[in-house]
């Protein structure tokens, strides 16, 4: 066997679970068949940290939120991933949904949380002034948090790198056999391997990784999940992630800040048929204003900066669709708190393949990610750094104020970025309210010169 | 306490000519900064020409006008200050602007300047603003990212674009993407007409044979890596059609870029979103003056450079006297007239750049008369050729004398 574990998708997913598994004395590689880590679902989130309070109890998403939550909340500040926790307001706006606090809190200390206060309209108003007319009250929920999803998976691939993990990107699993004597033979866009286990965490492709083994469990539905960005103008006008009342079909659309200082609204929910089908709407849009304006009206005088949609990988099962079989392990149906569970899901796939007793290596290097929160200053606001080197004082996306020198650093990195896309997510070029006009040129020749065809 | 008399924001047109008129008015020490490495502002990357005929009397390339910028600047002693950006406000304070945070490649620092003037600009919504519903694929720009991109660092901008937007500076991306090798396929506009100057879009049509689809709005893009077509939605018969291209140009549609008016707390005007002021340049916040294109959707840039030059008697003034305008009474605009600069009268009674009010429009009028109207009273009331989106009209402000600074704001009205 050339390869210990073989694991297929970088999504956060895939990436926390090689991070779990490269820290073993394992030969590990990760299959992806994007041209970066993290840029299918797991880019395009409400980059919320959820408690899980509001899973169904008994489930095992419900354990494993909880529990990745807590891993999470642990690991973001030790590499370096941007976190806060402005804590929840779940809003009611009808005398309806005031009556199913009970229930929501209910469900919630089902899942071992009992943080919750409940808040009368009056006081809801005095911590959100700027919220829409017609709000009866709330449910405060502390814990839940704003993290970033473009430094989290990227975080934990890099940690895999460092470990020793193979990345390879731009190739897709396209062949799948059990070897007779165990283990697996895969073929590839760029060639074949041979492993002792396999990992499925290929998220929206996951069903047909899983057939491609020789299963049929499930069938993946995307659903397509369109999101408004706005202008951190807007920043000051909400305090907290504000939540909906969760109806059968969805969680609602929320309204949340962001880690780098915008606010956001969304998600909406369609299923939808193709699976690479990642455009917005003219009526997904339309709905998101239409919610914006009646939950934080005043948002509607700003510019949006961004639009993003995601397809979260949902099956026609209420839960995650984790299931293990002679060195397999499929990891599916992880709809939308991937990003919450990511690091229990990797703990609960190791236990699950048996490798639970073997003791992470010593003097392993754990990665510091470049900070693109605005909690601590970022390098152009660090004298310090700015006088040991002065590209940290050279700006070059404006908007968001990143440097030469993050650039220079990210090109070089142990992950570099492959196109601007790529840049904006390890960096936030590019990311900001003016989308490239000052800077977007200078970003295209600067990618161009790593590739080697500036 | 101040470090300097006067700090200026932006070295593009607005800011350098302020700071040479303040250097010719005798204020010995006027700080530019500018947060590009080059100064000149847009029309370092606008190549096209037609620069320069209002303030330096000679037409010019972009490029050749801000250069020609900057030489007067360093030539009349101001300290220039460029790869420097004003990242936002330290110790703010009542009364004085406060001091600017600076980041530059010689470190982190502050400036406290008697007077700032905020000559900021202005740039393009970009296709997320505009809320252009499709997926996310490359080669979606603006006109000031295209022509950087052909301009300044000699990459490929793609093979057949479409234009959104029919102002003036929409025609000229017909130019750079013909330089860059690219063809226009073809400019968008929802209204029934262009909005610019008819020779120079007759100029670009004949050249080029550049089709103009007027009533007509860009709905869709699609495309996975790159773009590889655009859905265009005829706005009179609902039809739809789709049009293969690679690249798509977002023109026009400028605004202020004003994060710095809104960190140092000043009023902003709700029709141009620059900072409210009255003709002499100042702003809600003493000490805080702001020209050019950060007032307004983008002039041309000898207007902007005028508009720079024209702050300069105010800044003086305000250095020696300490004064500032108390009594602000707002002039805005009633539909269909879109925005009108400045838009504060103020009991200091100076006239604005020029001696005329810009306003604007959102649609084509022939012939209009422009009524102004306090409190039920009609101060002025003037008959213009025309007014359009996308450029402005002279309005006189010959009538300002009659505004009574303690009654209500002023309306501008169509009769």
């Amino acid at each position: 066997m050339e390869r210990d574990v073989v694991i297929v998708g970088a999504g956060v997913v895939g990436a926390a679970i090689a991070r779990e598994l490269a820290r073993l004395d394992l030969r590990v590689t990760m299959l992806e068949a994007a041209p970066d880590v993290g840029a299918g679902t797991s880019k395009a989130n409400t980059a919320l940290l959820h408690t899980g309070f509001d899973a169904k109890p008994d489930t095992l998403e419900a354990g494993l939120v909880a529990r990745g939550c807590e891993l999470l909340r642990e690991y973001a500040p030790r590499v370096g991933i941007p976190l806060e926790h402005p804590g929840a307001l779940l809003v009611a706006w009808d005398e309806g949904q005031v009556g199913e606090f009970g229930g929501i809190v209910e469900r919630a200390q089902a899942n071992g949380y009992s943080a919750m206060r409940e808040l009368d309209a009056a006081e809801l108003y005095r911590r959100e002034p700027n919220l829409g007319p017609g709000a009866r009250g709330a449910l405060e929920v502390p814990d839940e948090g704003l993290i970033c999803p473009f430094t989290t998976p990227l975080a934990f691939a890099t940690e895999a790198v460092l470990a020793g993990c193979e990345l390879r990107t731009r190739t897709a699993l396209t062949a799948a056999q059990r070897l007779p004597g165990g283990g697996f033979g895969l073929e590839t866009g760029n060639g074949a391997l041979t492993t002792r286990m396999l990992v499925n965490a290929a998220g929206l492709y996951s069903d047909e990784i899983d057939r491609l083994v020789g299963h049929c469990n499930f069938s993946v539905t995307p659903r397509r999940g369109e999101l408004i960005v706005f202008d951190k103008l807007a920043r000051p006008l909400v305090d907290h992630i504000v939540l909906a009342v969760p109806t059968k079909v969805s969680k609602g659309v929320l309204v949340s800040p962001t880690v780098f200082g915008n606010v956001m609204v969304g998600p909406t929910a369609v299923d939808i048929e193709r699976k690479d089908d990642t455009s917005s709407t003219e009526e997904g849009l339309a709905y998101l204003r239409k919610e914006t304006g009646r939950i934080l009206p005043a948002l509607l005088d700003h510019e949006v900066t961004a639009v993003y949609v995601g397809l979260r990988a949902a099956t026609e099962h209420g839960d995650f669709q984790i299931a293990f079989a002679d060195g397999y392990a499929c990891v599916a149906g992880i709809r939308s708190t991937g990003l919450s569970a990511s690091m229990a899901i990797a703990e609960h796939v190791r236990d699950g393949l048996g490798l639970g007793e073997l003791e992470p290596r010593r003097g392993l290097a754990q990665p510091r990610m470049p900070n693109l929160g605005e909690r601590f200053p970022r390098p152009f606001a660090q004298g310090e750094l700015v006088e040991k080197d002065p590209d940290y004082g050279r700006i070059v996306c404006f908007c968001e104020r990143v440097t030469r020198g993050e650039i220079r650093d990210a090109l070089a990195g142990p992950i570099p970025p492959t196109d601007l896309d790529g840049l904006r997510r390890r960096t936030r070029a590019h990311m900001g309210r003016c989308q490239g006009f000052f800077c977007g040129a200078r970003l295209d020749a600067m990618l161009a010169q790593a590739a080697g065809d500036g | 306490m101040a470090d300097r008399p006067v700090a200026i924001v932006g070295g593009g047109p607005a800011g350098l000519a302020a700071a040479v008129e303040l250097r010719r008015r005798g204020v010995g020490d006027v700080v530019v900064i500018e947060r590009e490495a080059e100064p000149g502002g847009i029309p370092r990357h606008a190549r096209h020409q037609g620069f320069g005929l209002r303030d330096l009397r000679r037409p010019l390339s972009g490029p050749a006008y801000a250069r020609r910028h900057a030489d007067l600047a360093r030539g009349a002693g101001v300290d220039l200050l460029t790869e420097t950006m004003a990242t936002g406000w330290a110790r703010k304070g009542e009364g004085a602007p406060g001091a600017l945070e600076l980041t530059s490649p010689g470190g982190r620092s502050t400036l406290a300047a008697a007077a700032v003037v905020l000559a900021t600009g202005c740039r393009e919504r970009p296709r997320s603003a505009r809320l252009v519903p499709g997926s996310r694929p490359a080669g979606v720009m603006t006109t000031g990212m295209l022509q950087q991109l052909v301009y300044l660092e000699g990459r490929p901008a793609g093979r057949r674009a479409v234009i959104v937007g029919a102002e003036h500076v929409s025609f000229s991306a017909v130019l750079t993407l013909a330089h860059g090798g690219a063809r226009a396929l073809g400019l968008t506009t929802e209204l029934a007409r262009h909005q610019t100057l008819a020779a120079f879009r007759l100029g670009a049509r004949a050249r080029y044979g550049v089709p103009l689809w007027t009533r007509t709005r860009l709905s869709e893009i699609r495309g996975r890596a790159r773009v590889e077509e655009v859905e265009l939605t005829e706005l009179n018969s609902g039809r739809r059609r789709r049009l293969p291209c690679d690249t798509v140009i977002f023109s026009a549609d400028w605004i202020p870029d004003h994060e710095l008016a809104v960190s140092a707390g000043v009023e902003l005007d709700e029709q141009t979103r620059g900072p409210a002021v009255d003709p002499g340049l100042h702003s809600s916040r003493p000490g805080v003056f702001a020209a050019g294109n950060v007032l307004h959707g983008a002039e041309q840039a000898d207007v902007a450079a005028l508009s720079g030059r024209h702050v300069a008697a105010s800044v003086v003034r305000y250095l020696s006297s300490g004064d500032w305008p108390a009594r602000r009474v707002p002039l805005i605009c009633e539909p269909p007239l879109g925005w009108v600069a400045p838009n504060v009268l103020t009991a200091v009674g100076s006239a604005p750049a020029r001696g005329h009010f810009a306003l604007r429009a959102h649609e084509h009028l022939r012939v209009p008369r422009v009524r102004a109207i306090q409190d039920g009273r009609v101060l002025a009331s003037a008959r213009l050729p025309r007014l359009m989106p996308g450029r402005s009209a002279r309005l006189s402000a010959d009538w300002t004398a009659r505004v009574d600074a303690e009654s209500g704001p002023v309306a501008l009205r169509l009769a």
